[in-house]
């Protein structure tokens, strides 16, 4: 790496240059974490995608996190197979049982940032910690359990229980991105535009 | 050709000041900048086509205040950084090229006949429909040199373009930065590639300490180093 | 960038990327509300000939479809205990019906062709979104895949070279604050040919 230039001239747009290249960045790194592969924690298998998807909110904040998502899943619906398991195409949209999750995604990321954004820049870990949960496991299921038990015709408490067993390995995610995101957002202040009124000097 | 102006310009990030005081007249063909690490010749050149806005003073190009009209200078300078990989902006070699040419009113047509000639210029026409990423270092910054010039720019500043590159494709990016008819200004390490230019520019903690022929400059440059 | 798509000539290849889309649209929703096994059935049969006729592949054909089956092979048993072994087929008929002609326009139909029915179909909403950015971006993104990718693979190499395992966090912290550089780097670039311009 040479020595980047940090500060750079507002443009004109709604989404400047360099925003518009992290959320290109981390779309990218999104799929990048589908393609290589799930990682074996102890028992627990782990799909990295939706790490990507939780650093996406806590690092990059509500819009251009969300932004970041939406944009991974366009591109997975006009047919890159970039979904863990090179999975891809508009079905995954529609009927699929993991249909939900996807949407679940975007909501999750919009969660976990815009809380994100109130915790900056203290960043209490236990609070990031809770925010953290709520946008990436709760709203995730929220959207996707009911989709599912939808697409499969199944009772909700049914399908609930049928993704239990993915908990702890969202619980291990969670964790990490809290970490993650803790020391990016010291090292690299700034990502996330502080919401209006709680400007500090 | 054109006329760069740098009057009493300062830039300071917070408490650090990366420039301070610095006045000069770019006219010449080729003009080569040399300083150490962190000694603000990146911040500097930047500021010629607006990618750092100057805290202090004014940097004009042929009368054109850059901050005021980004647009219109970014159009006659031509930027070339250090890391062909992040200036590559679209999938493939030729999307890549046709990418500057994108708002300028210019038919499909034209577009790909323009975008075709720049490959042909700098050997990359059979590598059009691979992805950039797949070229050798030393392509991609062909690659990048083509999709600056196929805007048919005034002036060329390339901030250490030959850095990153092997022996030879360093050296292979210097002769094609010679040869350019177009004016240039060269920020590097590479003392050799500046050695037969119009004018060298020597900075040291963000201000120009020697300024003048390149036998002069690049040894007032060697002397601090010592 | 290929993706899924299977290259052909078939009737189905050729035919309009919009109405390939609505007729799927129209499809998907007709046998998703259906409970009739004979349009299932016969949906089914639809399908199957269209595969015929489009010719792509069996094999990446069925590497769509097989994650369903899995996810049946848990959710049919379970349904035929509580509502039927009846109601437990239909579903699983009208969900493999539906991925199944999803799979196929994914196929048969080409990236660029897919992006751009989705660019007219935002046109209309052009005060909101701007159409041509959207493609720009994901274009942008497609370039960006590789980048991160070599980034990931870097980092986990320099974890390899020094020898230790590392923590999770120590392969996850570089990796994200390299390709923030990656972003601001990528940022400059293009503002300096011009993005906004």
């Amino acid at each position: 790496m040479t020595d980047t230039v940090r500060p750079i001239t507002r443009s004109r747009s709604i989404l400047p240059a360099r925003d518009l290249a992290q959320i290109a960045i981390f779309a990218a790194l999104i799929a990048a974490l589908g393609l290589a592969g799930p990682l074996n924690i102890g028992p627990v298998p782990i799909t990295l995608q939706s790490l990507g998807v939780m650093f996406a909110g806590a690092i990059l904040g509500p819009r251009k996190g969300t932004l970041a998502v939406l944009l991974f899943l366009v591109l997975t619906a006009v047919g890159l197979p970039l979904l863990a398991g090179a999975r891809g195409g508009i079905g995954v949209f529609t009927v699929s049982p993991a249909a939900g999750y996807l949407y679940g995604w975007l909501l999750g990321a919009f969660i976990t940032g815009y809380l994100t954004a109130r915790l900056l820049p203290k960043y209490p870990f236990w609070l990031a910690l809770g925010a953290t949960i709520l946008g990436g496991i709760v709203a995730v299921y929220l959207v996707g359990i009911p989709v599912m038990a939808l697409n499969l015709g199944l009772p909700l408490w049914t399908t609930l229980g049928l993704n239990v067993a993915f908990i702890p390995g969202d619980l291990i995610k969670v964790v990490l991105t809290v970490l993650v995101a803790g020391q990016v957002h010291k090292a690299y202040p700034g990502l996330i535009a502080r919401p209006l009124g709680r400007q500090h000097p | 050709m054109s006329l760069i102006h740098f009057e009493q310009v300062g830039q300071s990030f917070g408490d650090r000041t990366v420039l301070h005081d610095v006045n000069l007249t770019l006219t010449e063909h080729r003009i080569g900048i040399v300083g150490a690490n962190g000694s603000g010749k990146s911040t500097l050149v930047r500021m010629i086509n607006g990618l750092v806005t100057p805290t202090s003073g004014a940097v004009t190009v042929d009368g054109q205040n850059v901050a005021r009209h980004a647009r219109e200078v970014r159009r006659k300078v031509g930027f070339i950084f250090t890391n062909p990989d992040n200036q590559i902006v679209m999938p493939t070699v030729q999307e890549d090229v046709a990418f500057t040419l994108r708002r300028r009113g210019l038919s499909a047509a034209e577009i790909a006949e323009r975008t075709a000639a720049a490959l042909e210029q700098f050997g990359l026409s059979e590598h059009a429909e691979h992805p950039a990423h797949r070229l050798s270092g030393g392509q991609k910054q062909l690659l990048a040199l083509a999709a600056v010039l196929v805007a048919e720019p005034a002036t060329i500043v390339a901030d250490e373009p030959t850095t990153l590159l092997d022996a030879r494709n360093a050296r292979r990016i210097s002769e094609l930065l010679q040869t350019l008819p177009q004016q240039i200004i060269v920020v590097t390490h590479h003392l050799h590639l500046v050695e037969e230019f119009d004018r060298v520019i020597v900075i040291e903690e963000g201000a120009v300490v020697a300024d003048g022929a390149p036998a002069e400059s690049l040894a007032a440059y060697r002397a601090l180093l010592q | 960038m290929i993706g899924l798509y299977s290259p052909g000539t078939s009737l189905i290849h050729r035919a309009p990327t919009l109405f390939k889309l609505l007729l799927l649209s129209l499809c998907v929703l007709l046998i998703g509300t259906s409970s009739d096994p004979r349009i299932v059935g016969g949906a089914a049969a639809g399908v199957v000939l269209l595969f015929l006729i489009a010719r792509v592949p069996p094999r990446a054909a069925v590497a769509q479809i097989a994650p369903i089956l899995l996810i049946l092979l848990v959710a049919v048993p379970i349904q035929g205990l509580l509502s039927g072994w009846t109601v437990a087929a239909l579903m699983a008929g009208r969900l493999i019906v539906a991925v199944a002609l999803a799979a196929l326009f994914t196929m048969t139909t080409t990236v660029t062709a897919v992006l751009e029915a989705f660019q007219t179909l935002l046109r209309p909403f052009n005060r909101f979104i701007d159409a041509d950015r959207v493609g720009l971006l994901v274009a942008l993104t497609i370039r960006c895949i590789p980048l991160v990718s070599d980034i990931v693979r870097e980092v986990l190499e320099a974890r390899t070279a020094r020898g230790t395992q590392g923590s999770l966090l120590s392969i996850a912290v570089p990796v994200v604050v390299r390709s923030l550089y990656a972003a601001d780097a990528l940022g400059e670039a293009l503002i300096a040919r011009g993005l906004d311009d």
